[in-house]
């Protein structure tokens, strides 16, 4: 089966001239249908942006340099950023990470549904009524003509993520980037969304990037994790084998630093520093200054993408080889 | 609804009662008008039968016990100048400041927001730093040396506009104006511009920094996202973000616009309110002077009332409750 989305060394950089900061550096990633593709790492990795880029809302002053991002069969690359529109909202949908800041505040929810729909489907206004009432059912929503007519101040935050969720998947897309999309919500209310966004994908096919910081989320709903660290994709593989058995340092670290993977009692271990600033970036391995297995090779060398047995790809000259055995 | 409006009328008469004491015991102290506009001819006798004649001979305080039971009655006074009722004097100028303040203000919207706008989506362009830099100009020159200019230029330079009046007037469901004949926008053209100016480049700064802001938000990012096209996603979506700060603004302003286009009127000679309020003081006509000042506060409120409730139309989030003051 050939993948919905294929990012092939996908670079974005900020800025311009000798001021120019690399945030994606050869961004690698396979998505294919029915598929979910958990993007983590901590905030600065360059894990939104690889969204942005992907669905060409990139910020003024960033852009793509580098590589490509296949949609079915479609450079993204190439399409004019005229164009553009008629593919976003259509082949891929995406949600926020806020469902307080994603709805407009001073429109009614039927006004933004009803302007995503017809975006890509001019129909008559009874039918467009009829669509709206029917997504937002979907997506468990009770007495949906009330809340259609409801102003987003008036529904509660697991609400609004609902008519996020309901409004990008109006069109039926291949693609949804989800940022986040739990992170602002009450733990009881992230779950229900989780299993909601996962029966979704599962039932029509969508390929689903969830970006999040959340390894028990990762776990619980991925299909495959990608780690992402300064930029670059440090280690790639199917979820089971990446959380019980990862091959970089980075991700030993992430996953360590879970209090719920801990004994109770002992100093929950931390990856010691920070990540490197993007107009600092060191020469080798960027992970190398915060890492226990730095070598001089480390230093110098830009590690490449390797393949480990388990079916994961590491960028890293010393891969670990125990499993971390915690989560397991 | 019904009860917040109530309780802005409440405020308002608080607010008309205490204007009224301190315009009316205020201006006893400035002087006597007698002695301005009786001639000079006029014996220690004569003056002392004016005074008798306008009730000016009585204390203070029975004066304004006077003025408030008139007032009750609706009855303002008389204009000691004219000898004709305060009020008629008002509405018959009132009909030219509130063209001239309207077609300001149509002028600051129509002019200030498309350059906003423009200024918001391209800061770093040359012409949002030129817009910018009008704009901040607008704020800081005085109207009376921009109307004189304007004058210099197209009135005795190029020769293209009258330099003062209000030209040709066809009536409109009984009210004047002047816009609906070529002599009459004529004449309109420079003071509007004039008068529209501070607005405008108030406009224009909103706009371009409500616009930075909304722009960035995260559910304009959301409807492009969904791929809801450019001009309605800023044409609606950031549009009705925008407009609440500008309304409020405006709405403000216009009353100010309204009440004080004494400066432009007087430097195009147009025969609005202002102008009168001028001439009223030169002369200390008592009973016109306060009685425009009671129009204005009621106009103030009037339109603070207007705000409110086009607020609560653009914001779902402001609601017109018992709570609202």
């Amino acid at each position: 089966m050939a993948p919905v989305l294929t990012l092939r060394g996908l670079t974005t950089v900020f800025g311009k001239g000798t001021q120019e900061l690399r945030a994606l550096d050869g961004v690698d990633l396979t998505v294919n249908a029915g598929e979910i593709v958990a993007l983590v790492g901590e905030s600065g990795s360059g894990k939104s942006l690889t969204g942005f880029s992907i669905n060409g809302l990139l910020p003024a002053n960033a852009r793509i340099t580098g590589g490509s991002i296949d949609l079915s069969g479609t450079d993204l690359r190439t399409v004019p950023a005229r164009e553009m529109r008629k593919i976003r909202g259509k082949e891929v949908g995406m949600i926020f990470q806020d469902p307080m800041m994603t709805l407009n505040p001073v429109l009614r929810v039927e006004t933004q549904m009803r302007d995503a729909l017809r975006a890509h489907d001019p129909l008559p206004r009874a039918a467009l009524r009829e669509r709206l009432i029917a997504a937002l059912a979907e997506v468990g929503i009770a007495a949906p003509e009330q809340r259609l007519r409801a102003w987003p101040h008036e529904l509660s935050g697991g609400m609004r993520q609902r008519v996020a969720i309901a409004t990008a998947l109006l069109h039926s897309p291949k693609l949804i980037i989800a940022d986040e999309p739990t992170t602002a919500l009450d733990v009881t209310i992230q779950g229900q969304i989780l299993a909601l966004a996962q029966k979704l994908c599962k039932e029509r096919g969508t390929a689903l990037i969830w970006i999040t910081h959340d390894l028990a989320v990762v776990a619980g709903i991925a299909d495959r994790v990608s780690v992402m660290y300064a930029g670059r994709v440090v280690e790639e593989g199917p979820v089971d084998a990446v959380l019980d058995a990862p091959a970089h340092p980075y991700t030993r670290g992430l996953i360590d630093s879970v209090a719920a993977n801990q004994p109770k009692g002992t100093r929950l271990p931390m990856i010691p520093g920070r990540m490197p600033l993007l107009s600092d970036l060191p020469k080798g391995c960027v992970f190398a200054p915060r890492c226990s297995r730095r070598s001089a090779l480390c230093d110098s060398t830009s590690p490449p993408p390797r393949a480990t047995g388990q079916g994961q790809t590491v960028r890293c000259h010393h891969p670990l080889t125990e499993p971390a055995g915690a989560l397991a | 609804m019904a009860e917040f409006i109530l309780r802005r009328i409440l405020q308002a008469l608080l607010v008309l009662f205490v204007m009224t004491v301190l315009v009316f015991f205020g201006i006893h102290v400035i002087g006597n008008p007698v002695d301005l506009f009786a001639s000079s001819e006029c014996t220690k006798a004569c003056l002392d039968e004016i005074m008798v004649n306008l009730g000016l001979d009585r204390p203070v305080w029975q004066q304004y016990l006077i003025f408030l039971g008139n007032l009750a009655e609706g009855d303002l006074g008389r204009s000691f100048t004219h000898g004709v009722p305060a009020m008629s004097l008002i509405w018959e100028r009132f009909p030219a400041t509130l063209e001239l303040a309207v077609a300001a203000l149509v002028l600051a919207l129509g002019i200030g927001l498309p350059l906003g706008f423009y200024a918001g989506l391209r800061p770093e362009s040359i012409l949002s730093k030129v817009i910018m830099a009008l704009s901040m100009i607008g704020f800081s020159v005085p109207i009376f040396w921009i109307g004189l200019i304007l004058i210099l230029t197209f009135s005795v330079y190029l020769g293209w506009l009258p330099a003062i009046g209000r030209g040709e007037l066809v009536s409109v469901l009984g009210l004047e104006v002047s816009f609906l004949t070529l002599d009459g926008l004529r004449h309109l053209a420079m003071p509007a511009f004039t008068l529209s100016l501070l607005m405008m480049s108030m406009v224009i700064r909103l706009t371009r920094a409500g616009l930075r802001e909304v722009m960035t938000s995260d559910y304009i990012r959301f409807a492009r996202a969904n791929g809801v096209p450019e001009y309605r996603v800023l044409g609606w979506h950031a549009m009705k973000n925008l407009l609440i700060p500008i309304v409020t603004v405006l709405g403000m302003e216009f009353g100010g616009v309204i009440a004080f286009a004494v400066v432009t009127e007087s430097i195009f000679s147009w025969p609005g309110v202002g102008k009168m309020l001028i001439d009223a003081i030169s002369v200390l006509d008592r009973p016109l002077i306060v009685a425009y000042l009671i129009f204005v506060v009621t106009m103030f409120v009037l339109l603070n009332l207007v705000i409110d409730i086009l607020y609560s139309l653009l914001d779902p989030r402001v609601r017109l409750g018992a709570g609202a003051v």
